[in-house]
């Protein structure tokens, strides 16, 4: 079994035997069960990071085996420099998730810590799939345990959440099934990848193709005007649920625009830029803008990651090496920031039981451990230089003034927005005198929270400080991405 | 003088009606109001089948019998060996209800079982238009009086009634096509209707005449759009067992004669049938979806989303000929094939969640009795919710895979037409989607109404899990599946 089919099986396994032995009366036993599948479930992916060749864009790792004869499917599994960090983000915070939910989840422990386990273990399978029907059917079932843990163990209007997430989701993706069984017909009967990198297609056909995974991926980023789902699913979503939808299941959609749209409709890709960049624009600054006026925290959050989502696809839409690796820089960084402003948002609503701006204030009082934190993690999304957030949205800002420099002033006026909306809340929120009694009976995190900001405050800070390793991984990647999407395909 | 061949090709036909026979002999001298010794009895006879059908079918030879009378291909072993399977699951998850509800008396359910099984198989290995008709009548008759077993019970005698009436006037279409066929052709014999029909010597109109009755005929067996009145009325009306009974194993059987009598009978004229299969999963999966959404009784709902399903088949159904071109035929049918199949399977299960949970007096058969079942038992709610998820399409169930082949089947035909229905059938499973969602949300998401643990006999837990980890396993490794179907419809067109 090679390194991937573990990285994507370990949490799975753990997931299913939770499933099948948890009880709720065991809590405690279930809980460490899951911690224990988590982090050997991250332990598992480290060795990939550490056997990965830098200098090649080549597949690594691969795994080919025949799944559906019929079909020619294949259990095809690779990572490349611009899927590996996803796969170690992903297993990451899977950990960091596994903590988040110990104590605050008392009702069926199993099947709450169960999906977690298995849909991270999914997610992995859909950032190393190199055969399109495998990519689609690890895309699609990661939506069961999701609709899941929204429904179980989300807010007061969770049922509707889970439907229009799952509804919402499913509309793209089933286009783009149907996208890609006329690739698999195109292309002589394959659903290899690399195949239909290769395959040469019509104008029509690119563009057609090109809609039908901007269907399913842009609702997934989310792109403006498709993102309406977000705000309504994180503010119902339990914590983690927010978390892990934030920092991975977002990013799924992205990196199916450079695994799919991209490559296989290069032409269709150029052409539509122009859309795709404005709908980035849009999203950066009028989402930005909407994001300024919420009372909500995980609202104002989850319009943040919109408008964070936009710098990516913006980036990826510029067509040059500093846009493109920018734009997967920021999904990284992304992944951390917003799983840490959901997990922080979680720990003041598990201790008041309000996401309202307006009940807080003064928290820096009674939390400052926390406060300390939740400097640190609103920093990071304002993009102050130092932290994770910074470098993505730097590279992406550079290559936008490359390509045109008012796209690059555009986007650089949107960073003001970002840092406008993070620092109110903060100073609402945390700043100031103490408010209310809710506020002033606040007890300080506990070595559980502690632990889990700490690691991510350590890592938004490693990856602000020193970026190196994050760029080197992916900048053959990219570049050999740059010069297949600029090639046409037409024929 | 019938040669030695004939009879071994219906060797499982003969112990399926003396054992039918004998059950029925044997229930008079059994008293326990369970029928243990005659459920055990009908279960290994229908074991037997199944393992002799699989036999054959792994043998992999086409006989034909009696005088072309009878067919005994890969194709139809399978069918019939997945049919013997899916009988003997329903009265294991049947059971325990109908000795609830006192419908074991006399063991008609058995008897009447392994009849309605005879006749699927006569229809399954008929290859002549009367042998088709003679076993679809069997397995109609045994199915009225099974939905009419509770004589003291309103809806199910209303059921068993409107069921009668519909069916016997589709039988009425069927054979009237047929005899149309017959007098076009001047053969009963589906071979050598085949050959007539291709050589074009014949008057197309009055081929055509009778096409369209044999498609109607068929249209009702299937349960599709504008003949599906009778669908959800009686799978509301007749007892949970039954409803099962009628919903699972037949619709193999309902498959075979429909590929027996289109494809292998009448493909030449697949230009005509097709165009009216269009049309009948169009509607199908236009309004078994939509009215499925509307639905608080879970019998009901179910018996909409079969007319949906059944939309889907038919769309693999008529892929099969394009421009004239049979290329793509094996495809097409072995993905139909295939969807059926898997249909029945998750049909099973999730109606052996809704005998499971019917008590004594008690039918659980409204969604909201399935209120929080998950926290009663995670296990059923499991199986329910893969089911759900599997009809809906979501992968890795089995469901999903079952779609994709009928919609590969219709994209690679490369006509916009077809890929139009291919959009519009994906669209509409959007809209399924909905509704088996709403299954699991309330399994899930809702607050149990009553605490009561769920406990079922030994045998209905196995089999049930069991089936429940078919659905999704079948869903992780679909391929031997799909390479079993397309062999066998392969082999069927070639002979």
């Amino acid at each position: 079994m090679g390194l991937l089919s573990l990285a994507i099986w370990t949490p799975i396994l753990f997931g299913v035997v939770l499933l099948a032995l948890g009880r709720d009366e065991q809590a405690g036993a279930v809980r460490w069960l899951a911690l224990v599948g988590a982090v050997v479930s991250f332990l598992v992916t480290l060795p990939l990071y550490d056997g990965f060749k830098l200098g090649t864009a080549a597949m690594q790792f691969v795994e080919n085996g025949v799944w559906i004869e019929r079909f020619n499917v294949n259990y095809h599994l690779g990572v490349d420099g611009i899927s590996l960090w996803f796969v170690l983000l992903t297993a990451f915070i899977n950990v960091i998730v596994v903590i988040a939910g110990w104590e605050v989840i008392t009702r069926r422990v199993n099947q709450y810590m169960g999906a977690f386990l298995i849909l991270s273990g999914l997610m992995i399978g859909v950032f190393c799939a190199l055969d399109g029907m495998l990519f689609y059917v690890f895309f699609e079932a990661t939506l069961i345990p999701m609709y899941l843990i929204i429904g179980i163990w989300g807010g007061p209007n969770k049922i509707y959440a889970a439907f229009k997430f799952f509804l919402y989701t499913l509309l793209g993706s089933l286009l783009m099934l149907v996208a890609l069984i006329f690739l698999y017909t195109k292309s002589g009967g394959s659903f290899d990848l690399a195949t239909w990198h290769r395959l040469p297609l019509s104008g029509t056909a690119q563009t057609l193709l090109f809609f039908s995974f901007f269907a399913a991926f842009s609702v997934k980023v989310p792109m403006w005007p498709l993102h309406t789902w977000l705000p309504d699913v994180h503010v119902e979503a339990p914590t983690g649920g927010s978390a892990v939808l934030a920092a991975i299941m977002l990013k799924l959609g992205a990196y199916g625009f450079l695994r799919f749209s991209m490559p296989i409709a290069p032409d269709a890709a150029r052409e539509w830029a122009w859309l795709m960049i404005a709908l980035s624009l849009i999203a950066v600054i009028y989402v930005g803008l909407v994001a300024m006026v919420q009372r909500d925290m995980k609202k104002l959050v989850a319009y943040s990651s919109v408008a964070h989502m936009g710098f990516v696809t913006l980036g990826f839409f510029i067509f040059n090496d500093l846009g493109v690796a920018g734009g997967v820089v920021q999904m990284i960084a992304h992944g951390f920031v917003s799983a840490a402003m959901f997990l922080s948002i979680g720990v003041l609503y598990d201790r008041v039981h309000s996401r309202e701006i307006a009940s807080y204030g003064g928290v820096v009082n009674t939390m400052p451990k926390f406060a300390a934190f939740a400097l640190l993690f609103a920093m990071a999304n304002c993009g102050l230089p130092g932290t994770a957030g910074f470098v993505g949205e730097w590279m992406v800002i550079l290559g936008a003034v490359k390509a045109n420099f008012w796209l690059g002033f555009a986007a650089a006026t949107a960073l003001i927005f970002g840092a406008a909306y993070t620092l109110w809340m903060f100073k609402r929120v945390y700043l100031g005198p103490v408010v209310n009694d809710d506020v002033k009976l606040l007890k300080d995190i506990n070595a559980r929270e502690f632990l889990m900001f700490a690691m991510l405050a350590g890592a938004v800070l490693y990856m602000g400080i020193y970026p190196k390793p994050f760029t080197d991984v992916m900048s053959v990647s990219v570049s050999e991405l740059l010069k297949h999407v600029a090639l046409s395909k037409l024929n | 003088m019938i040669d030695k061949l004939s009879w071994i090709a219906v060797y499982p036909e003969i112990v399926l009606l003396v054992m039918a026979c004998v059950i029925a002999l044997t229930d008079l001298y059994v008293k326990t109001p369970r029928r243990t010794a005659t459920y055990i009895l009908t279960l290994m006879t229908l074991g037997v089948v199944a393992l002799l059908n699989g036999l054959y079918a792994q043998g992999g030879q086409t006989i034909y019998a009696f005088g072309n009378m009878v067919v005994s291909d890969p194709m139809g072993n399978w069918l019939k060996c997945f049919a013997s399977i899916a009988m003997m699951v329903t009265l294991v998850y049947g059971r325990p209800y109908a000795a609830d509800r006192d419908m074991l008396r006399g063991g008609e359910l058995f008897t009447l079982g392994m009849l309605s099984l005879l006749g699927m198989s006569v229809m399954i290995s008929g290859n002549n238009f009367l042998v088709i008709y003679l076993g679809l009548e069997l397995l109609t008759l045994s199915s009225y009086a099974l939905v009419a077993l509770r004589r003291d019970n309103a809806t199910a005698t209303e059921a068993a009634m409107k069921y009668f009436v519909l069916g016997a006037m589709a039988s009425g279409f069927l054979l009237y096509g047929l005899s149309m066929m017959y007098g076009a052709t001047g053969s009963l014999d589906v071979n050598s209707v085949f050959k007539a029909v291709a050589s074009g010597q014949i008057k197309h109109q009055v081929l055509v005449f009778g096409l369209v009755f044999v498609v109607a005929g068929l249209a009702f067996k299937l349960g599709v759009v504008p003949f599906h009145m009778w669908i959800p009325d009686v799978y509301q009306g007749a007892p949970t067992a039954v409803t099962l009974l009628i919903g699972g194993a037949p619709k193999l059987a309902a498959f075979a004669i429909t590929v027996r009598l289109l494809v292998e009978g009448l493909l030449p004229l697949a230009i005509d049938w097709q165009q009216m299969l269009a049309v009948l999963a169009v509607g199908s999966l236009l309004i078994g979806n939509l009215a499925a959404i509307a639905q608080t009784n879970l019998k009901r709902m179910l018996a909409f989303s079969t007319i949906s399903q059944m939309g889907f088949v038919l769309l693999g159904l008529m892929s099969g000929v394009v421009n004239g071109n049979t290329l793509s035929a094996a495809n097409a049918y072995s993905s139909a094939m295939f969807y059926m199949v898997t249909y029945v399977l998750t049909t099973l299960a999730s109606f052996g969640i809704i005998l499971l949970l019917a008590r004594e007096g008690f039918e659980s058969e409204e969604i909201s009795d399935f209120a929080g079942l998950n926290q009663r038992s995670p296990l059923y709610a499991g199986v329910m919710a893969i089911c759900m998820f599997s009809l809906a399409g979501i992968p890795p169930m089995v469901g999903f895979y079952a779609k994709l082949s009928v919609l590969q089947a219709l994209i690679s035909s490369g006509q916009a037409v077809y890929i139009g229905l291919a959009v519009f059938a994906v669209l509409m499973s959007l809209v399924g989607a909905f509704y088996y969602l709403r299954v699991i949300k309330v399994m899930y998401f809702d607050e149990p109404i009553t605490a009561t643990t769920v406990s079922a006999p030994l045998d209905v837990r196995a089999v049930l899990s069991v089936n429940g980890a078919l659905v999704l396993g079948l869903g992780l490794l679909p391929g031997g599946l799909m390479a079993l179907c397309a062999k066998a419809i392969v082999q069927m067109l070639g002979s």
